[in-house]
């Protein structure tokens, strides 16, 4: 997983509260073999509407999403995670987030970051005035910055550091490779081993 | 300090105790000594792994076939199905990158995941076992500690042979007794779900202990393992003991010579202490037990044959209360019809639950020398190629034709209906498999989950039927006249 400290993009405004996974990506994308080229399952029914905001310039190109609360609601499908990736988001902002997308997001690599619904209300009304206005966010001083706006925002500590350092699941394991070393050399001889292949 | 089996098997796995103590704990890392791998839950975690340029880390601790997406016919032609295809075509082409040893659809090994496993003597006493697939606590019947996990756990498991886990807690299931003839393992586990509830094992890995699990053959233990998740339960336990070892010796990846022994001094140490405190206690009268079905929409809703589809009304929580409504409609049944009554279209034999020899051997004993109804369809799908050339070798495949029945090629078939077989809108089915969810055999499939020789009475009847329901066969007749 890349390194996350800061990342400054275009802002997209979404004035939707509860926008849960189903929303996010459509169940009939789940069949997919891979993990990458979501991009366009993202709110694919909601992109079949023209006026939706991502079909709209500047914001098709945005990065930093500004949803309402609740956001991620509904099935645990990490497949939403990989669509708003795939997509080009980096960070969503929102002032509730459902436990089980929050969690996907920090396996991902994608910002979830937790801001005061007023700081929402702000931040929407700068990027409708002015679109195409970039939103920075900054992980290591934990604040959102919008044009004359700068807010704070919240992120647990583990999952804080795991971003700041880059670190996916695999990656934190892997920090105790020589425990795992060390352990693998203690195994019994009589484990059994799938290669070479005996068969019957 | 006394231990349970769960507990024992755990310990010996811990590569790094997480940091913290009580709620705030980290998980522990525990090392993985065997990783399953199937076509649905696996392309992601190996795109995962390219996408980081990481390595599988111990291919000779991970073993794939193909099952879910497979047909059980015409396996010599490409699957008509494109995104089956492409899907099993995607785990062909992962293992030959990443050096996974892959038993492929028309290989002898190839056959539903939990089936090989144990078949190949890869699945042994106190290892841990995982698969991305929630019936992985089949392989409990051995004394591991055997999970389903998910599309992100599989790619830590390929990158790292270890899982971030917190401790559970322990649940003993006691079954006492002796089971009466026609009654067997998927009765005892159906009850238990029935007792315990869909969520009544959350949190928990279940020790199934007592006299009747005792005189359970290795397969019927595995079938009780098998539906340890339908309770919830992270997964299902049962001590080695001599039938375990049994059952073992001689496979291809059993222990050989020196350490066969030495295998075995360690799997004697795998029991419960004396002592050792379960979080949670369960019992079950194995004397009194009868053969059981499953007449609404989980696994938790059933009711022993002889009995009536129950009422709303029964059930005092208003949950399971609208859970019964909902499950009546579904299913097409009206309260107080007596289960023996209930016509089904279509039988199916199978699954990662029952489809091993004995569960064949047990139908083919029933309907041997019998006709089927006319108006029922039964599907026999054996869990590997492997119990298909031995099912075949003893004439097994014979008993199932002359009888009516179709004789299929192996994997998970009608269980979730990925492949082609599939129950039609309304159809009713009595199934060996373990999920009787809405739409789990087909859209507007009606399922009601039963053992292998309730399945062949029923074949035999057109109605849910037990064994002892049914005249004696011409055959049977002469074979006690003989005996006489």
């Amino acid at each position: 997983m890349e390194k996350f400290t800061t990342h400054t993009g275009i802002g997209v405004p979404l004035r939707q509260s509860n926008v849960d996974t189903d929303q996010i990506i459509p169940a009939v994308y789940l069949k997919r073999i891979t993990r990458t080229g979501f991009e366009d399952a993202l709110f694919s029914a909601w992109r079949k509407d023209p006026s939706f905001i991502l079909n709209q310039e500047p914001f098709s190109a945005g990065s930093v999403l500004v949803a309402g609360p609740d956001f991620g609601t509904g099935s645990s499908r990490e497949h939403a995670v990989w669509a708003l990736k795939d997509y080009g988001f980096k960070a969503v902002l929102s002032s509730r987030f459902a436990d089980i997308f929050r969690g996907n997001s920090g396996k991902q690599g994608l910002l979830a970051a937790q801001v005061a619904q007023d700081d929402i209300e702000l931040i929407w009304k700068e990027l409708e005035n002015a679109p195409g206005t970039e939103v920075t966010v900054d992980l290591v001083s934990k604040t959102v910055v919008c044009g004359n706006i700068v807010a704070p925002f919240d992120i647990d500590d583990y999952t804080r550091w795991r971003l700041l350092e880059g670190l996916d699941d695999i990656g934190l394991t892997l920090q105790h490779e020589a425990d795992i070393t060390a352990y693998e050399a203690t195994r019994p001889a009589f484990l059994p081993k799938t290669l070479p292949a005996r068969l019957s | 300090m006394a231990k349970t089996l769960a507990e024992k098997v755990w310990d010996a796995h811990v590569v790094r105790k997480g940091d913290g103590d009580g709620a705030n704990a980290q998980p522990d890392l525990l090392f993985i000594d065997l990783h399953l791998v199937h076509e649905v839950t696996s392309p992601q975690a190996f795109e995962g792994l390219r996408l980081a340029g990481r390595k599988l880390r111990r291919p000779d601790l991970t073993i794939a076939t193909e099952d879910h997406n497979t047909p059980t016919l015409d396996i010599d032609k490409p699957i008509a199905d494109l995104t089956s295809r492409t899907q099993i075509q995607t785990l062909r082409n992962n293992c030959a990158e990443f050096g996974v040893r892959l038993h492929s659809l028309g290989d002898a090994e190839q056959g539903i995941v939990h089936v090989v496993g144990p078949q190949l003597g890869l699945t042994q006493p106190g290892m841990t076992v995982v698969c991305g697939d929630s019936h992985t606590s089949t392989h409990g019947a051995f004394g591991a500690l055997a999970m389903g996990i998910g599309t992100s756990e599989v790619e830590h498991v390929m990158a790292t042979q270890t899982l971030s886990l917190k401790p559970f807690k322990t649940m003993a299931i006691n079954v006492e007794g002796t089971l009466r003839p026609g009654v067997t393992a998927k009765d005892i586990i159906l009850a238990v779900i029935a007792k315990i509830g869909t969520g009544g094992g959350q949190g928990y890995v279940l020790e199934y202990r007592g006299s009747a699990i005792r005189a359970l053959s290795m397969e019927a233990r595995m079938t009780i393992c098998n539906m340890s998740i339908e309770a919830g339960a992270r997964a299902g336990m049962v001590a080695p003991d001599e039938t375990t070892y049994e059952y073992m010796k001689g496979r291809p990846h059993a222990p050989q010579g020196a350490d066969w022994d030495a295998a075995v001094e360690y799997w004697n140490t795998l029991r419960t202490d004396d002592g050792a405190v379960f979080d949670a206690q369960v019992d079950l009268d194995a004397d009194t037990l009868e053969p059981f079905v499953t007449w609404g929409t989980n696994p938790g809703q059933g009711v022993s044959l002889s009995e009536a589809v129950p009422s709303p009304e029964d059930f005092g929580d208003e949950n399971a209360k609208a859970a019964a409504e909902r499950a009546l409609q579904y299913m097409g049944l009206e309260a107080g019809t007596p289960m023996k009554e209930i016509r089904v279209d279509t039988v199916f034999l199978g699954s990662c639950t029952n489809s091993r020899m004995e569960d064949l051997r047990a139908a083919a004993d029933i309907i041997r020398g019998r006709q089927k109804d006319p108006n029922v369809r039964m599907l026999v799908v054996p869990g590997s190629a492997r119990v298909r050339l031995e099912a075949e070798a003893e004439g097994l495949d014979r008993v199932f034709k002359d009888f009516g029945a179709e004789w299929r090629f192996a994997g998970c078939s009608m269980c979730l209906g990925m492949n082609p077989d599939q129950l039609e809108v309304g159809e009713r089915c009595a199934s060996t498999s373990n999920r009787n969810f809405e739409g789990r055999q087909g859209k507007g499939g009606r399922t009601h989950l039963v053992s292998p020789v309730v399945a062949a009475a029923t074949a035999v009847r057109g109605t849910l039927s037990s064994p002892s329901d049914l005249d004696p066969s011409p055959e049977s007749a002469a074979i006690r006249t003989n005996a006489a």
